[in-house]
């Protein structure tokens, strides 16, 4: 244990969370947690832009992650009221029963 | 020492709280622990000195996403989900990625780049600093930021509904 904080820490953390997030996209069925995973995702971007923009000491790097964080509510919102769409219309969330664009 | 000790606390926090919220069954105990995972990652903005985005992921994440997760889940209310199988075939991509990453950040650690701490530069609090940057150089983006969440309200609402039978 380094007894100092260095930006590979917080680089090594979002990656971890890259992987977690995109684990759960690809393997998950159920099409909720697929969305939550995305979050994880988005996540993982915003602490790698965060710790970029203060390594250049400047605060660019928090305002891509502030838009970033006001896209993610807007496709929340968007993917969420398809899923409840979808749910009325098919009667599913798992990601393999929705294949009728499938072949 | 005690950033050194938090960050690992925050980013046990953030990780665990992830991979329980990807492996959990239930949809509702997911959601719990990805608020687990986002309060996480907002702690580990405060270490980075980004305050403005530790309150914004606290009222933005913490309040309103989660929230908006637990309402679909109630609209949705799928118990069959809970019953069946949790994972479809994808090991083979996640492991690549895996292995990618990996590689990744073994090349950056052996190349030794980013590690030498940083020492913030002295300047504007970080909330200042933001909105200077926010509401001069970005304004066309904080804007077209607005029109996004407009545009995904109305579409949200639109594709909610409940579908009117036509005549015809």
């Amino acid at each position: 244990m380094t007894a100092q904080l260095t930006p590979f820490h917080f680089i090594a953390v979002s990656a971890l969370l890259l992987v977690v997030g995109i684990a759960g996209v690809l393997l998950r069925r159920n099409l909720i947690v697929v969305l939550m995973s995305i979050e994880l995702i988005l996540n993982a971007v915003n602490i790698n832009l965060v710790t970029f923009s203060r390594i250049h000491g400047q605060t660019h790097g928090q305002v891509f992650a502030l838009m970033i964080m006001a896209v993610a509510v807007a496709e929340t919102a968007v993917g969420l009221a398809l899923l409840i769409a979808l749910y009325r219309n098919r009667g599913t969330v798992l990601a393999d029963e929705i294949d009728l664009l499938k072949w | 020492m005690v950033p050194v000790l938090l960050f690992y606390f925050f980013s046990l926090l953030a990780i665990g709280g992830g991979i329980l919220t990807v492996t959990r069954r239930s949809v509702v105990v997911s959601g719990v622990w990805l608020i687990v995972s986002l309060l996480g990652v907002a702690g580990l903005f405060l270490l980075e000195g980004a305050e403005f985005l530790f309150v914004a992921q606290l009222i933005l994440y913490v309040g309103g996403i989660i929230l908006l997760f637990l309402i679909a889940v109630m609209l949705v209310n799928f118990n069959a989900a809970v019953y069946t199988r949790r994972f479809r075939n994808g090991w083979p991509a996640v492991l690549s990625i895996c292995l990618l990453l990996a590689a990744e950040l073994l090349a950056l650690l052996s190349a030794g780049r980013f590690a030498a701490p940083v020492t913030p530069a002295p300047g504007l609090p970080n909330a200042d600093a933001v909105a200077d940057a926010l509401l001069s150089k970005y304004l066309v983006a904080f804007e077209l930021a607005s029109v996004v969440l407009l545009a995904a309200v109305v579409g949200a609402v639109l594709m909610g509904q409940k579908r009117k039978e036509h005549a015809s």
